[in-house]
């Protein structure tokens, strides 16, 4: 069975957010860059079945400009067998979706996976989008995949419980906790990840449909009012009172 | 043209979410003069879909097959897509929920429009650009976002926008049939699972929760954080290092890699305040926290603050919102 992973190259979760002098851009400087949390869910699990079945390949896919192939070597490192990456910035979300079915096309892939989104973006919208285009059903987001022959069963979440969900390949699904214990690079990983094949291609698709007009930080917090301890009692009529929230 | 809203119901009732979405499309349909109209899905009534007028919907289209009670992504996005093309919507609003955000994806593609989820305010038109800010980076920023095609889908942020009540006013509810077959509802769900929860109260859609962390020092103590919970009738949630080592069950874990929540209260009892931690909360419009540590970062965040110790300041304050009637 053919897995493709598709990986974003997000922040690390501890950066302190900050933009370029004309807020149109993240500021880079400094920052230390990771695999987007959410997508190891979808990389590990992707090794699970592979192993599970005895057989198979994983591809490792990530739209993005050159800086992010460390992490590609990382998810290289982890297990995947072979990655791609398109060579250009993530504009949008659709622009995106696009690189991703038409890889998915050409390669024939069975199972797609990604996580649900990613923590910088946070859009939500990649996986729905590849599914639409291919015209292949979604999952999303999935807290549990399991295969059998090309069968697959998800736990989708839905606000306040879970639905199961059977699907036949090909299909996408987003994945997120608790799906698998998401793996780290041993040192025989580390050492193979050098020299599997990382193909680079030029992006397809038409233009992105939306476009940051300015970045801002959310407005400060005035400070906290203390309520001392013994004195707790006086918190809720301020929350009554003065805050008005209960 | 017209504006269409997207609006989810569940055993009748229309989600709470789903009267801010509905409240924020008839104001963007009064923006570009023109009206509103809602079509529904999951569990509806007439009558409860009838008072969307209250929130400026002046018509609703809802079809009553039996298997649209469930989420299933295929025949939901179709049944959209066919009331966008009869309504001629050029912007159709919906929650961002699981669902919303799921069926706007792949309607995205399928009507060719700009979609931007994560939407936290009613959108400019101005100078011939539409634009509309959302939340990005897990929270820790904003970004005003332009949509560049004819046709615009936008996925709300619970609790970004009030909810309109003009009272007496009702929407008109008329049948409609988007000719769904079995294919369309080829990932239907085999079964749907609902959570228990604390006093009833679902965590994405609580206007109140009482969240703990590895502070509280055990599962066993959480009756403390249920109690106060249930005295103020808020959702209870939990930090990742409490749900990591199983003392609350992951759909309770708030933050980057958890639920975001915007409640209007959010009360933090024993959680230090991890950039990750602050990130699914800091859209909360008040914050309480409540810690032994008077160096928790948490406090820079927080709107109140108490330096104690939970077990004896919990209590109280379950106490005192008892005695407030």
């Amino acid at each position: 069975m053919k897995f493709l992973v598709c990986i974003s190259n997000v922040p690390d979760t501890t950066t302190k957010i900050a933009f370029t002098p004309d807020n149109k851009e993240f500021n880079k400087a400094g920052v230390q860059f990771v695999i987007n949390p959410w997508d190891e869910y979808a990389l590990t699990r992707a090794i699970e079945l592979k192993e599970a079945q005895g057989g198979g390949t994983v591809t490792v896919l990530n739209v993005g400009e050159a800086d992010t192939e460390p992490n590609i070597r990382k998810a290289l490192a982890i297990g995947a067998d072979d990655a791609i990456r398109v060579n250009a910035f993530p504009k949008d979300a659709f622009f995106v979706a696009q690189q991703i079915a038409s890889i998915a096309k050409d390669g024939g892939y069975d199972v797609i996976l990604m996580g649900k989104e990613s923590i910088d973006y946070n859009g939500f919208q990649v996986h729905g989008m590849v599914g639409e285009l291919l015209g292949i059903p979604t999952v999303a987001p999935a807290m549990k995949l399991d295969m059998s022959g090309n069968t697959a069963t998800l736990e989708r979440e839905i606000e306040g419980g879970k639905e199961i969900v059977e699907v036949n390949t090909p299909f996408v699904a987003s994945c997120q906790q608790p799906m698998c214990e998401p793996r780290i690079p041993n040192m025989r990983g580390i050492m193979t990840a050098r020299t599997k094949p990382l193909k680079v291609v030029e992006p397809v698709g038409d233009a992105p449909r939306t476009e940051v007009a300015v970045y801002a930080l959310p407005p400060k917090k005035e400070g906290v009012k203390l309520i001392p301890a013994e004195n707790a009692g006086e918190l809720i009529k301020l929350l009554r009172n003065e805050a008005k929230v209960i | 043209m017209s504006v269409l809203v997207v609006v989810e119901c569940d055993g009748g009732e229309v989600k709470k979410s789903s009267l801010e979405v509905a409240s924020y499309g008839s104001q963007v349909a009064q923006m570009l003069g023109t009206t509103a109209t809602a079509v529904a899905v999951g569990e509806a009534t007439e009558a409860n879909l009838a008072q969307l007028g209250e929130q400026g919907i002046t018509k609703v289209l809802y079809d009553a097959e039996p298997r649209l009670k469930d989420f299933v992504n295929g025949a939901y996005t179709k049944l959209i897509a066919a009331a966008a093309q009869q309504e001629d919507a050029k912007v159709i609003v919906l929650a961002n929920s699981n669902i919303g955000a799921a069926v706007g994806s792949r309607l995205s593609v399928r009507l060719q429009a700009s979609l931007v989820t994560n939407v936290i305010e009613l959108p400019k038109n101005e100078g011939g650009q539409f634009t509309v800010k959302r939340g990005a980076f897990s929270g820790k920023a904003l970004a005003d976002v332009v949509l560049s095609s004819d046709r615009k889908i936008l996925a709300v942020k619970k609790n970004s926008i009030e909810a309109l009540h003009e009272a007496g006013k009702t929407a008109q509810v008329e049948s409609f049939s988007a000719q769904l077959t079995d294919a369309d509802f080829a990932d239907a769900p085999k079964q749907v699972i609902m959570q228990e929860q604390t006093g009833g109260v679902l965590l994405p859609e609580a206007d109140k929760v009482v969240s703990g962390g590895r502070g509280m020092k055990g599962p066993e103590n959480w009756n403390l954080i249920e109690d106060l919970a249930k005295a103020l009738g808020a959702a209870t949630a939990c930090s990742k290092p409490v749900s990591d080592v199983d003392w609350r069950p992951h759909h309770e874990h708030v933050g980057q890699t958890g639920i975001t929540v915007s409640p209007n209260l959010y009360i933090a009892c024993g959680i230090s305040g991890a950039i990750q931690h602050l990130a699914g909360v800091n859209s909360s419009k008040v914050i309480v926290v409540i810690n032994k540590d008077p160096e928790a970062p948490f406090f820079k965040a927080a709107d109140y603050g108490i330096v104690g110790d939970v077990f004896d300041v919990l209590p109280k304050l379950t106490q005192a919102v008892k005695e407030l009637g």
